[in-house]
């Protein structure tokens, strides 16, 4: 790589030394020679800037063919290109090719976050709206299309309880499964795990709400409640620990690899069997790291709306009991008021959304500050 | 450094011979010294709960695929259309006909202008993040990038459609007036929950899974290279074009098919922004769409027998679709190992 660096380097090195207008016009005027190359000075940018804006807004509004946005895009082109042919003639193609790529590349950054922007504008402006007493304390029973009121209570208790029920299936099962693969798996059964960890972490939602609507709600409850089909949050909970387990085993499986070979062996060296120093030294070292995975897993599966939809029904009223009967989640609840005809609707699934965002950047931000304090922390 | 360690256990030295003194001070600290057999068998025990718990990620994946399966094909059976050509989504209607041709399509559409708008953006931002930003900035804005990826798909969906549905009716207008030859812009309205709607939407929900994973990559492109190109009077491009793009192409490339693979099962987004009907066509702007996931999302309300048999067969089919992507796409970060540890 680095040969074809040199290679590059030097074919181009040659042209700017003999530079026939470049050395002529440096030694004009500069007598002594210049170490460095004439470089475009930083107002010029601003004036291509300028004028750019002002060609596009001269072209566009006059014509009639487009807004603010068209002047926008057309100004950007105008430019690049007008940066580019700048650099061009003072301090050649080289450069030019640079200046115009960093000026690419900063506008992809502009480009990125304004829906960022956007997103975050709007749902703190529309959600905070409906984020009253009776969102929290009150459900949807009894709430029709001419009423204003209504909340959420229903399906926070549904979104707490079908994610804690997941964390209570993953935590022991994904971390039992990290422990195979770093500490006693060898040949090609731990490697085919690992290697259908990563392709789980790719299955998307709607198909694991699919898996345990055909597998759960289909087959074994009805055999466990009288035949009917037990859509419920339990069967919720089911499907989020499928799309949890990949993430948990993958971040516990990292931890417990940063955990240094000495203090296995050390422990090893003072007569502690393979099982015990697993438990005892080499999960509690890598236990932030791990905490962080799994509040990283939870954040995602506390926003997934489509298994939801499939296999706990969505209920208005209050229901505790995960196990029986139908339960709503605060993502479920936000599609299920952005698609109401109720005008008082949007504004519920915006103060759901809101809920839900806070909820999931409360868990992500506390796994951030969790891993700052590992002593893993790289 | 995950290898197992060669010294072995205590309790798997020699059998028969009394336990080490268990009050050698710090082993008992740390917990050590029983009796040797229950440790043996103990060993034993934690290693097949283990051993079991792993092969859970295994039967789970097969288990999606049989039971899918097992619920599918009563309903395929029933299917008077050809499942994989027809276009049209009447399971529940007598004789049922269904297919996936219009959906799928739609599956793929949606992904491929997905990527064509995000992966240019999202490598911008990687390489601005990576080699451009100062590092507090970057700090922030990769932070800022995380929490993006963190934002539930639904809250996606109710932005797209309450606030991108309306510049993007007015960009398909505009477009269809003025590059209305091209065949893409050539639809005559109604305009906005179009594939270019949720196109739009797609690229902004998965740009931070491709941004992430390859500003990991472009970050661990050795410095030596890097340096060694800036000392021989590279420019800053020069540096990225020789020094850093030829050593994270294949994480690029893993990069890109997790987006694809998340683009493809997206869900509840494209159920509240496309137009939910199954049009088989290229035609960007006009009303209409949906793809495999969002017509599961948007019939399964309403789906009897023969239509959840019908939703969870074509269920089946996109995990077959994601399967093979996925598969691809880790089988090139598994060459490279020291990718997995940052794989999204």
């Amino acid at each position: 790589m680095s040969v074809t660096a040199a290679r590059t380097r030097r074919r181009a090195r040659i042209p700017r030394c003999t530079h026939p207008q470049g050395c002529a016009r440096t030694r004009r005027s500069a007598p002594e020679p210049a170490l460095r190359g004439r470089r475009l000075p930083g107002w010029a940018l601003l004036a291509i800037a300028v004028a750019a804006l002002g060609l596009a807004a001269a072209v566009v509004y006059p014509a009639g063919i487009g807004n603010w946005v068209l002047v926008t895009v057309i100004a950007a082109i105008l430019y690049l290109t007008g940066v580019f042919a700048a650099a061009w003639s003072v301090e050649g193609p080289r450069s030019a090719r640079n200046r115009t790529w960093s000026a690419l590349i900063h506008s992809a950054f502009v480009l990125a976050v304004l829906p960022l922007a956007s997103v975050t504008w709007t749902l703190v402006a529309k959600g905070s709206r409906r984020l009253d007493h009776d969102f929290f304390f009150t459900s949807m029973r009894n709430i029709g299309a001419r009423d204003a009121n209504g909340g959420a209570y229903h399906a926070i208790v549904g979104t707490l309880e079908q994610t804690g029920i997941a964390t209570l299936i993953t935590v022991p099962l994904g971390i039992c499964a990290a422990i195979y693969v770093v500490e006693y798996g060898r040949g090609p059964l731990a490697g085919t795990i690992r290697f259908f960890v990563g392709v789980m972490t790719g299955i998307p939602s709607i198909v694991a709400g699919l898996f345990v609507l055909s597998f759960w709600v289909l087959v074994i409850s009805p055999k466990l409640n009288g035949g009917r089909p037990g859509y419920s949050g339990f069967a919720a909970a089911l499907a989020l620990t499928v799309l949890m387990l990949p993430t948990v085993v993958r971040s516990t499986e990292e931890m417990l690899r940063l955990v240094p070979a000495s203090l296995r062996e050390g422990a090893y060296a003072l007569g502690v069997p393979k099982w015990k120093t697993v438990l005892r030294i080499v999960l509690p070292t890598a236990l932030p790291g791990i905490v962080t995975g799994v509040m990283l897993a939870l954040a995602r599966a506390a926003g997934e709306t489509a298994p939801v939809l499939l296999v706990a029904g969505g209920g208005a009223s209050i229901n505790v009991n995960p196990f029986q009967d139908n339960q709503n989640s605060l993502a479920l609840l936000t599609f299920q008021q952005a698609g109401d005809a109720s005008r008082y609707a949007p504004a519920r699934a915006w103060s759901a959304a809101l809920t839900l965002v806070a909820l999931v950047l409360i868990l992500t931000i506390a796994a951030k500050l969790v891993a700052g304090r590992s002593p893993l922390a790289r | 450094m995950g290898k197992p360690i060669p010294i072995r256990p205590a309790g798997a030295s020699v059998p028969g011979e009394p336990p080490h003194p268990p009050r050698l001070a710090p082993a008992s600290a740390l917990g050590g010294g029983g009796p040797r057999r229950r440790t043996l068998s103990a060993d034993a025990v934690f290693r097949g709960v283990t051993l079991a718990a792993g092969a859970m990620v295994l039967v789970v994946i097969v288990a999606i695929a049989i039971f899918l399966g097992y619920q599918a094909v009563p309903a395929l059976g029933r299917n008077s259309a050809n499942f994989f050509t027809y276009q049209d989504w009447f399971p529940d209607s007598a004789p049922p006909a269904f297919g996936i041709a219009a959906t799928g399509f739609g599956t793929v559409y949606t992904a491929v202008i997905a990527l064509a708008l995000a992966v240019p953006v999202s490598l911008g931002i990687a390489l601005y993040l990576s080699h451009y930003a100062p590092r507090q900035v970057a700090t922030a804005l990769g932070f800022l990038i995380d929490l993006l990826a963190a934002v539930p798909s639904v809250v996606f969906g109710l932005w797209g459609r309450d606030c991108l549905y309306t510049p993007v009716r007015e960009l398909s207008a505009w477009l269809n007036h003025y590059v209305g030859w091209f065949p893409p812009f050539h639809g005559d309205g109604p305009y906005g929950r179009s594939f270019l709607l949720g196109g739009v939407l797609l690229a902004i929900m998965i740009l931070p899974i491709i941004t992430s994973l390859s500003r990991e990559v472009f970050r661990q492109s050795p410095k030596a290279n890097e340096e060694a190109a800036l000392a021989l009077g590279a420019t800053k491009w020069e540096m990225i074009r020789t020094a850093v793009l030829p050593y994270a192409r294949p994480g690029i490339i893993a990069a890109v098919m997790l987006g694809l693979g998340r683009a493809l099962g997206e869900t509840i987004a494209l159920a509240m922004t496309l137009g939910n009907t199954n049009i088989l066509g290229f035609d960007l702007v006009t009303n209409g769409g949906t793809t495999i996931a969002a017509n599961i999302a948007n019939k399964f309300g309403e789906a009897g027998d023969t239509g959840r048999g019908a939703l969870i067969a074509s269920g089946l089919f996109l995990f077959g679709i994601t399967l093979v992507v996925n598969v691809i796409a880790r089988a090139v970060i598994f060459r490279r190992r020291e990718l997995t540890e940052t794989a999204v």
